[in-house]
């Protein structure tokens, strides 16, 4: 028996930022940051492909590194900055990898995108071009059943390459 | 006068022998972005994963654990009074809501299945088969009460091999059915008992293909909105077949296919999963008629392992009689498949072993061939067409063959290969199972194929690693596509499966345009490949097309996509309409104009003069005169701003396609390492470059996937013993090869835009390629490998066999 131990806390009051904005939600303490991003407050494009943490269709951002955020509750997250693929677009920290993606037609039904891009963008911000082994393996934990990958890896180096380029322009200017 | 592109005057006319696609302002062939999928980029799509409605309930399935067993009761009384739970309704209750079905089309003969409920009623037959339906305000609170459902079990014996299932002393799932064999077939053509007598050398095999599922990223997911106000039933579902749901959710639920409304927005992923009639769906839809409020069903990854159909699972036997100058002589073929308990509807589950049977040795001249396959019940999840249907079984069985007769005889792959297929100059011909081929170009595929992977090369740079010690192969897979198939597949056989597609191409007073068109969008790009098409048609910019599918109240009827289709089917009726349109456009336009419409043309969105493209009036103009001035058009005259056109095949049952892949690998302490792998094939008129070569590489890696990794693994319990995503295996980024792809074109005279289909090409040869490439590596330990998928521990125990000192 468990008698001895205070009843668990069912729910709790959440404070945290989500894509720059203060948030104060009363959440249930079981509830994953996954489910509270898109139930809670609405931001369907962090997707839900296993709930297991293999996947990788919910990759968010938790305090500037990437997550699964089926694996995170809520309630962990208290205090922390949260950004998801919404908050990127609306930034436009990722405009060039969004374009290359659709130009290069590296998304077919799109569901993999908002994680794929999640954990590209997190490549692409250590700089550099990296080998294509490298973005392949970097992406291994986001799955794609339809493109096969080529695309996606060509988008992500082109987009290496041209930041690449532009930041030798600025250097050289 | 003659005519040509050098004419003075004519900068927009068609030469001689040129068509209307060949306008220098098409669209067709362009490699144009698809219009809509930036949203998808930025997580703005609309899966139904996503939807919430107004007093939408959340339903949760208590499914079997066992893969056969009684169900003696079942206690619900706790369920129904946990908190948020609105019902709990069982197999029987809903029985009187939704009537059974049973899976059967009349062309395939003689094939049985047994009546399948939307909830099982007193017996479970495969081990996730929906038992119960718990519906509660969230998802949470559903799974919470679904764990209070009490059901007592009687397990009952359990079919799980599929040739233990057809002994005589086997249980029979289903009595009533006499056995557990659901479906034989059996096809003799030419005299192979003779050409296998006088073969010089005969080869067999036994080929393995193990169950695989599509592992669509979103799983299957529905929200059905029965309104009794209206006595009307939306539908938001992932399908890749809107008028066929319609149909059957009207037939089973007692509606009027009129009462009934399917909706289907963004899909995460397909594959044909999304192509027939689940249960727990059909359940879903029952439920919100019973309880009138809406409701929601999204699977979890767990249940779509053991709920979404499996594919695949055949064993075949393989036989081949050759000359020792490599002339092909006969080819055998013994095929039986696992299906499980019912056979699924309304497509079944006998399509694959059929196709199995109609494409072995189809690439290639053989006349004599003889072939059997059964389909056999047994207590696992139901199989059914997932992409490429019955073409990686076929291919790898074929090829495999055809290289094990090169080796046997000491010939090179390609040799055989090039004595045997049949020749680019031999169409139109049929193949020995009776398969029409209008026009295939194997040799020209095959020669263009050696070419981009510098074949002389490849073997130099295999034999200088074998020095070293390393084992490297290249193996190779001609192959044929069934694709743009007409009434033949379901049609004929019963099933109310529309063969023809339709478009609606309209114009507005502003002259921008909507196509609105029953085939539909899975991420294959079918919208931008219909919005080029009705751009190229009307002469207007691409981004002046809207392109509206996925909506039975708001398209024509027809099929939908699946069965690379879409492209060709959809596409010309697409272009038929568009055609259309143009025609009334310049009708109209020479009665405001006072001109004969046949000297004036749309190009670039604006009416000119067909002669010397002078501008005459924008598209917009014409729209306002049209919607708002008619009173200043001649007396009479009536202006038709829409344009409906149909279209089905109807020369060829199928337009085939073939193609050519090839696999470069090393294999290491049995793990493959994919180094590249190439692919030419032959789609006919090419409408989007980069979406067909997309279709092609995605394709590629889900065969890739089947050969290499994916796999339902199976106790003697009927026990699924790897369902979740950690442990059933997917390609990942870091293991897939670069895949290069090109193609030949030999277009099909059924159609004026003369596209065939390519979604499935890719995974109908690259599991041959590999297998065969994984032998070439392997050969000089004396070790074939035949079963898939090629694990590390198949690989490592073939090795062993091989050499058991040195293992």
């Amino acid at each position: 028996m468990t008698g001895t131990l205070p009843p668990a806390r069912e729910h709790l009051t959440l404070r945290l930022v989500v894509n720059g904005a203060a948030v104060e939600e009363e959440v249930e303490a079981r509830r994953s940051l996954a489910d509270f991003l898109r139930e809670t407050l609405g931001l369907t494009g962090t997707h839900l492909g296993c709930e297991h943490g293999v996947c990788g269709a919910c990759t968010v951002r938790l305090d500037g590194a990437i997550v699964r955020a089926c694996l995170i509750l809520a309630a962990q997250c208290e205090g922390a900055q949260v950004e998801t693929i919404e908050g990127l677009s609306d930034s436009g920290e990722i405009a060039d990898l969004q374009q290359a993606f659709h130009h290069r037609n590296a998304l077919q039904c799109g569901f993999c995108t908002p994680g794929m891009l999640m954990a590209a963008a997190e490549l692409l911000a250590d700089g550099g071009v990296p080998e294509r082994d490298a973005i392949r393996e970097h992406l291994s934990g986001n799955y794609c059943r339809c493109t096969g990958y080529h695309a996606i890896i060509d988008a992500v180096e082109s987009t290496a390459k041209a930041r690449a380029d532009q930041a030798r322009a600025e250097a050289g200017a | 006068m003659t005519k040509g592109l050098d004419t003075p005057g004519t900068p927009h006319d068609t030469a001689p022998g040129l068509s209307a696609l060949d306008r220098p302002n098409s669209y067709i062939g362009r490699s144009v972005p698809r219009p809509n999928i930036a949203r998808l980029t930025q997580g703005r799509g609309e899966y139904v994963s996503d939807l919430v409605l107004p007093r939408m309930l959340h339903v949760v399935y208590v499914r079997s654990p066992y893969a056969h067993a009684r169900i003696r009761a079942i206690d619900t009384m706790a369920a129904k009074a946990a908190p948020g739970v609105a019902a709990v309704v069982t197999g029987a209750e809903l029985a009187k809501v939704c009537t059974p079905w049973v899976g059967v089309l009349s062309h395939l003969a003689g094939l049985k299945s047994a009546p399948q409920h939307a909830l099982a009623v007193d017996r479970a037959c495969w081990q996730g088969e929906a038992l119960v339906a718990v519906l509660a305000r969230s998802r949470a609170l559903a799974e919470d009460a679904a764990e209070l459902v009490e059901i007592d079990y009687e397990p009952l014996p359990v079919v799980a091999d599929m040739f233990a299932a057809l002994e005589p002393g086997s249980p029979v799932i289903h009595p009533d059915l006499g056995d557990n064999l659901a479906f034989e077939r059996r096809l003799s053509a030419g005299d192979p008992d003779g050409a296998f007598a006088t073969a010089d050398h005969i080869v067999e095999a036994d080929f393995g293909f193990g169950r695989h599922t599509g592992v669509t990223l979103e799983p299957r997911a529905m929200v059905a909105d029965y309104q009794p106000g209206t006595g009307r039933l939306t539908a938001y579902l992932g399908t890749q077949a809107p008028h066929m749901m319609q149909n059957i959710l009207a037939l089973h639920l007692g509606l009027e296919e009129a009462q009934v409304r399917v909706v289907c927005k963004d899909v995460g992923g397909s594959f044909g999963i999304k192509v027939h009639v689940y249960a727990d769906e059909m359940a879903t839809a029952a439920l919100s008629k019973h309880l009138k409020r809406p409701v929601k069903f999204v699977a979890d990854r767990l249940e779509s392992f053991v709920s979404d159909i499996h594919a695949r699972d055949h064993q075949v036997k393989g036989r081949i009689g050759v000359m020792a100058d490599g002339t092909i002589t006969a080819f055998e073929i013994d095929d039986v498949t696992g299906i499980g308990p019912y056979s699924v509807y309304p497509r079944t589950s006998a399509v694959e072993a059929n196709q199995v049977v109609n494409l072995t040795g189809g690439p290639y001249t053989c006349p004599n061939y003889r072939a059997r396959a059964r389909v056999v019940f047994q207590n696992k999840t139901p199989t059914s067409q997932y992409r490429a249907v019955g073409h990686p079984i076929a291919t790898a069985v074929t090829e495999g063959l055809v290289d094990l007769a090169a080796r046997r005889i000491g010939m090179d792959p390609v040799e055989i290969r090039r004595k045997n297929l049949v020749r680019d100059d031999a169409y139109p011909c049929a193949s020995a199972s009776g398969l029409k081929f209008e026009a295939l170009s194997h040799h020209a595929a095959l020669d263009k194929l050696l070419g981009m992977m510098d074949y002389a090369a490849l073997r130099r740079d295999q034999a200088e690693a074998r020095a070293r010690g390393i084992y490297r192969g290249i193996g190779f897979a001609s192959f044929i596509e069934i694709t743009n198939p007409g009434a033949a597949f379901y049609g004929v056989g019963g099933a109310r499966i529309s063969s023809q597609d339709g478009a609606a191409v309209k114009m507005d007073a502003t002259g921008a345009i909507t196509c609105q068109i029953s085939v539909t969008e899975q991420g294959q790009g079918t919208e931008a490949v219909i919005a080029q098409v009705v751009a190229t048609a009307l002469g207007v910019p691409l981004e002046r097309v809207r392109v509206i599918t996925g909506d039975t109240d708001n398209t024509p009827y027809g099929g939908g996509t699946w069965a690379s289709r879409a492209a060709g089917i959809g596409g010309e009726a697409a272009w038929q309409a568009g055609k259309a349109l143009k025609a009334n456009i310049l009708t109209v336009a020479g009665a405001i104009l006072q001109a004969d419409p046949a000297t004036l043309d749309v190009q670039g969105g604006t009416v000119v003069d067909a002669l010397d493209a002078r501008e005459r009036m924008s598209l917009a103009e014409l729209g306002r005169i049209v919607y708002f001035r008619p009173d200043t058009l001649p007396t009479g005259f009536q202006a038709e701003m829409m344009a409906v056109r149909h279209y089905v095949p109807r020369q060829y049952p199928f337009a085939f396609t073939n193609g050519v892949q090839a696999s470069y690998l090393e294999v290491e302490h049995g793990f493959v390492r994919l180094l590249k792998h190439w692919v030419v094939e032959d789609c006919g008129t090419i409408l989007n470059p980069q979406l067909v070569d997309e279709q092609v590489r995605g394709g590629v890696v889900q065969g890739l996937g089947g050969a290499l990794y994916e796999h339902c693994v199976y106790d003697g319990d009927g026990q699924m013993l790897n369902a979740s995503m950690a442990d059933y295996l997917v390609p990942m980024a870091g293991e897939m090869p670069d895949i290069a792809v090109a193609h030949v074109v030999s277009p099909t005279s059924d159609s004026e835009l003369g596209a065939k289909g390519a979604g499935e090409a890719g995974t109908a040869g690259a599991p041959a390629a590999v297998m065969n490439a994984i032998n070439d590596a392997l050969s000089p330990l004396g070790v074939t490998l035949t079963a898939m998928p090629f694990s590390p521990d198949r690989i490592l125990s073939a090795l062993k066999r091989a050499a058991p000192t040195a293992a």
